[in-house]
C-alpha cells in the first residue's frame, strides 16, 4: 500500500482556465521566439534531430540558440507519463503520483550548506538573579555526512515526512567531488527507508548510485518496479539556457529510466520577469523545454514538471522565499503542471529568516498551507529550512512535522453526508431534552477516532513558551528511536562494490 | 461472587458506561451490563453498600484519575465516569441512611442572576456528583432570594456559584451578602468559579474557595469537607 499523502478535493486554484491556456501559448511562443539558449551540445543536437531550428552564437562559450517548435513540445507533453511511482526501500513508503490528481505529498530538502545546532544555555536576571530562562541560542556550521544521517533518521520517524530529499550538502574533510554522491545517497538510504530523490554533484558517479539502489532492491529489473531514488536536475538557468554539465546528467538520467524532476527556479525581478505574467509564462516555457528533451531522449522518462519560482527582494536582491508573491507563483506552477496532467514538483516552506523563530513560523506555514492548498503532488522544501534555501535545522523540521499535521487535517474532505446529518439529528434532538445540554458525552466514540485534530505538541505550561525546548526533547526522542538499516550483507556488497564510500558509515563494522 | 460484581462495577466507572447501551472505551462493550445494572445485582445479591461505593466507584474513579493525570484520559472520559457515578448514587441514594453510611454532603449550585451561562456549573455538577456529592442543581439566571432560599431549605453544606460575565459576578457578592443577612453564611461554604473569576476576585466578596476550573473546584470542596470534619 502507498503512502496516502493527502488528497485536497477541491485545490485552491488561482488561475482561470482561460490564464492557463494564455501561459500556455505565450510558453510555446517564447520556446519559439526567442527560444533557448544551450550550452550542452548533446541537447542541441538531439532537440535539432526531432526539428528544433539551431544557430550558433558568438562569444567565450560554446552555445546555440534552439528554437523549439510547438508540435514537439505536444508530442512530448503526450508522451510523458501522467502517474509516477516513486518507491521506497519500505514498500509501504511508496509514492504514487497522478498528474490529473491533487494528492498532497510532503517532502524534504533541500540541499544546504549549513547545519545549525541548537543549544539551550541558562540566563540569569540581573535585577533577581534566582530568577532563570533558558534561551535557544543556533548555532551554524558546515553540515557533514553525520549531519545527513542524523536528518535522514529523523525525518524517517516524522510522521508527516513521505519522502526524503537530502537536506544538508556533505562537506567533511574527506568528502571530495568523487565520492560526494554515492555517500550522500547511502547515508540517506541507509538511515531512511523512504522516497530519496537527489541531485548529483558529478555525472560520473552516476551508475554508481543507481548500482547502489540497484544492490538495495534485488537488482535492475527490481529498481525498475520499485525506483526508490530519483533525481532532480537544474538543467535550466534562468532566462531560458541550458547548462551543460546539469543538463549532460539529466540526459543520462533520462536514459537510465529513472524518475526525474526537471526543476527551474527563476528569480522575479532579476532572472525573470517582476509581474506575475512574465514569470510564469517563462517558468513554464523553461520546465517544458526540459520535458521535451527527456522525452526525446527515451520516451516515457518518468518526469515531474519541477517549480521552484520565487520573487527577489528589493533590499538585497536575493531570493526571498517568504514573499508572498512567491507562493502565488507555486500555486500557479501546480495549476499549470496540472493542466498537462504531468506531476508538479513544488516549494513551500521556505523562510527568507535565518533561525527559527517567529518570522519563520509565520513565512513557511503562510506558504505551507496556501501552496498544499493548491494541490501539487511533490511538495518539497517543506522541512527544516531557512534562510532561503542556505541553512537546515532538525528543530525547525520536528516543528514543521506539527504544521503539516495541522494543515493535513485541515485539507481532509468534509463529512457531511446524509448519514452523518442522520446522527447529528438524533443526537441534537436527545440532548436538547436532557437537563445539562451537553454533547460531551457524544465525544468519547470520536475522540480516539482520529477525527479531532490534535492540541499543539509543544504547548508550554502556563505562560512559558516552551516550544523550541519541547521540540528539542521530542528530536532527541526520534534520534534515540532505532532506524532500519540495509542489511549486513547487502551492505557488504555495497562497500565492495561501490568505490569511496566512507568505511564509519558501515554500521556494522563500526559495531553501532 | 461478591469481589466480581464489584471488579465489574469499578471496570464499568473507569469505561464510564451507566446502562448495557453504552459504548466503552474498549471495543465490544455494548450489551454487557453497565454500572447501574451491575449495581442492581451487587445489591440484590446481598453486597454491602459500603463496598459498592469504596471499592467499585471509588475505587473506578480513582484509576480514572491516574489515567487522566498520565494524559491516556481526556475530560470526556473523566465525565462519562463521573456520570456513571453520579447515576449510580441516585440509585444508592435512599438506602445509605438505612445503611449507616452518611454522604460525603450536599451542595446547591447555580449561575447567578442575568448570567445565562451554564456549561461550567454543569460540568462541576457531574464531577461533584462522580465524587459522591448529592448536588441541587438550581439552574441559570437564578435570582439571590432563589439561592439563599434554597440554603435555608436544603441546609448544604456548600453553595457553588458559577458567573461568566465580568457584568454578573458582582451578583456573587450580593449572594453572600444576602446570606449574612439572612444568618445563613456560617452553615455553609461558599465556592466560587466562572471564566472571570479569579482568587483575588473570591477574597474580595469574601467566598471560603474559589475553583479555576471543574477539577479544581472539587479538589477545593473535598479540601473543604475535611476542614470541617477536623
Amino acid at each position: 500500500m502507498p503512502r496516502e499523502g493527502i488528497l485536497v478535493d477541491r485545490p485552491y486554484e488561482r488561475l482561470t482556465r482561460e490564464q492557463v491556456e494564455l501561459i500556455h501559448q505565450v510558453s510555446m511562443q517564447i520556446l519559439t521566439d526567442p527560444g533557448l539558449i544551450s550550452f550542452n551540445r548533446e541537447a542541441v543536437d538531439i532537440l535539432h534531430g526531432h526539428g528544433a531550428a539551431v544557430e550558433s552564437i558568438a562569444g567565450d562559450h560554446q552555445s546555440w540558440q534552439v528554437k523549439i517548435p510547438e508540435q514537439l513540445i505536444l508530442n512530448a507533453l503526450d508522451n510523458a507519463p501522467k502517474t509516477v511511482k516513486l518507491g521506497a526501500r519500505n514498500p509501504d513508503n511508496t509514492l504514487i503520483l497522478h498528474g490529473d490528481e491533487p494528492r498532497v505529498y510532503f517532502i524534504t530538502g533541500s540541499e544546504t550548506n549549513i547545519w545549525l545546532d541548537v543549544d539551550f544555555p541558562t540566563y540569569v536576571n540581573k535585577a533577581d538573579p534566582t530568577r532563570e530562562i533558558r534561551v535557544p541560542e543556533f548555532k551554524p556550521r558546515r553540515g557533514t555526512v553525520d549531519d545527513l544521517c542524523q536528518s535522514a533518521h529523523v525525518c524517517e520517524h516524522l510522521e508527516m515526512v513521505d519522502g526524503y530529499i537530502r537536506t544538508v550538502n556533505i562537506q567533511d574533510r574527506d568528502i571530495i567531488e568523487d565520492n560526494k554522491d554515492v555517500n550522500k545517497f547511502f547515508a540517506s538510504l541507509n538511515n531512511n527507508t523512504k522516497h530519496f530523490m537527489s541531485g548529483l554533484t558529478s555525472l560520473k558517479q552516476l551508475d554508481n548510485v543507481v548500482r547502489m539502489a540497484e544492490l538495495i532492491v534485488g537488482g535492475k529489473k527490481a529498481l525498475e518496479e520499485n525506483p526508490i531514488i530519483s533525481f532532480i536536475t537544474c538543467l535550466v538557468k534562468s532566462p531560458l539556457q541550458f547548462v551543460d554539465d546539469t543538463t549532460a546528467t539529466f540526459i543520462e538520467v533520462c536514459r537510465r529510466g529513472l524518475p526525474v524532476a526537471v526543476s527551474s527556479s527563476p528569480q522575479a525581478g532579476t532572472t525573470a520577469p517582476i509581474k506575475e505574467a512574465g514569470i510564469m509564462a517563462q517558468i513554464n516555457a523553461e520546465v517544458l523545454a526540459g520535458i521535451t528533451l527527456g522525452q526525446l531522449v527515451k520516451p516515457g522518462t518518468p518526469v515531474l514538471y519541477g517549480s521552484v519560482p520565487v520573487r527577489a527582494r528589493m533590499d538585497t536582491l536575493s531570493d526571498s522565499y517568504g514573499s508572498v508573491e512567491t507562493s502565488q507563483y507555486n500555486i500557479g506552477c501546480a495549476q499549470m503542471a496540472r493542466f498537462y496532467g504531468i506531476p508538479n514538483y513544488s516549494t513551500s516552506g521556505v523562510c527568507d529568516t535565518k533561525i527559527p523563530g517567529q518570522q519563520s513560523s509565520i513565512e513557511r506555514l503562510f506558504s505551507d498551507i496556501v501552496v498544499a492548498m493548491s494541490g501539487p503532488q511533490y511538495l518539497h522544501c517543506a522541512f527544516g529550512l531557512l534562510d532561503c534555501n542556505s541553512v537546515f535545522c532538525l528543530l525547525q523540521a520536528v516543528l514543521d512535522d506539527a504544521h503539516f499535521k495541522m494543515i493535513k487535517f485541515f485539507l481532509r474532505q468534509p463529512r457531511i453526508d446524509q448519514p452523518e446529518m442522520e446522527a447529528a439529528l438524533k443526537q441534537i434532538r436527545a440532548v436538547v431534552t436532557t437537563p445539562q445540554k451537553l454533547y460531551i458525552s457524544y465525544i468519547r466514540p470520536v475522540l480516539r477516532s482520529g477525527e479531532i485534530s490534535g492540541i499543539y505538541p509543544f504547548e508550554g505550561s502556563g505562560e512559558k513558551d516552551d516550544v523550541f525546548e519541547l521540540a528539542y526533547e521530542q528530536m532527541k526522542d526520534l534520534l534515540a528511536r532505532p532506524v532500519e538499516h540495509i542489511d549486513r550483507e547487502t551492505t557488504a556488497r555495497i562497500f565492495e562494490e561501490i568505490p569511496g564510500l566512507l568505511p564509519r558509515l558501515n554500521v556494522y563494522e563500526r559495531g553501532s | 461472587m461478591q469481589e466480581d460484581v464489584i471488579s465489574l462495577i469499578k471496570e464499568n466507572v473507569i469505561q464510564g458506561r451507566i446502562t448495557k447501551g453504552d459504548e466503552g472505551m474498549d471495543e465490544g462493550m455494548v450489551g454487557q451490563p453497565g454500572v447501574t445494572e451491575l449495581v442492581e445485582q451487587a445489591l440484590a445479591s446481598g453486597v454491602h453498600i459500603r463496598d459498592i461505593i469504596t471499592k467499585g466507584l471509588s475505587g473506578g474513579m480513582n484509576v480514572v484519575g491516574q489515567k487522566f493525570e498520565a494524559g491516556e484520559y481526556f475530560i470526556p472520559d473523566m465525565l462519562a465516569s463521573a456520570e456513571a457515578v453520579g447515576a449510580t448514587m441516585q440509585i444508592l441514594q435512599p438506602r445509605l441512611a438505612t445503611s449507616g453510611i452518611k454522604p460525603k454532603g450536599t451542595i446547591v449550585v447555580a449561575t447567578v442572576k442575568d448570567d445565562l451561562h451554564d456549561i461550567g456549573k454543569n460540568i462541576v455538577s457531574i464531577l461533584l456528583r462522580g465524587a459522591g456529592y448529592i448536588v441541587k442543581d438550581l439552574g441559570n439566571n437564578i435570582d439571590a432570594q432563589v439561592i439563599v432560599d434554597a440554603v435555608r431549605e436544603e441546609k448544604p453544606q456548600f453553595l457553588g456559584l458559577s458567573a461568566l460575565l465580568t457584568s454578573t459576578m458582582a451578583r456573587m457578592a450580593d449572594v453572600i451578602k444576602m446570606l449574612e443577612e439572612n444568618g445563613l453564611r456560617e452553615q455553609v461554604k461558599v465556592i466560587v468559579g466562572g471564566a472571570p473569576v479569579s482568587e483575588e476576585f473570591a477574597k474580595s466578596i469574601g467566598a471560603d474557595g474559589y475553583g479555576a476550573d471543574g477539577f479544581q473546584a472539587v479538589a477545593v470542596v473535598e479540601a473543604l469537607a475535611s476542614d470541617t470534619e477536623s
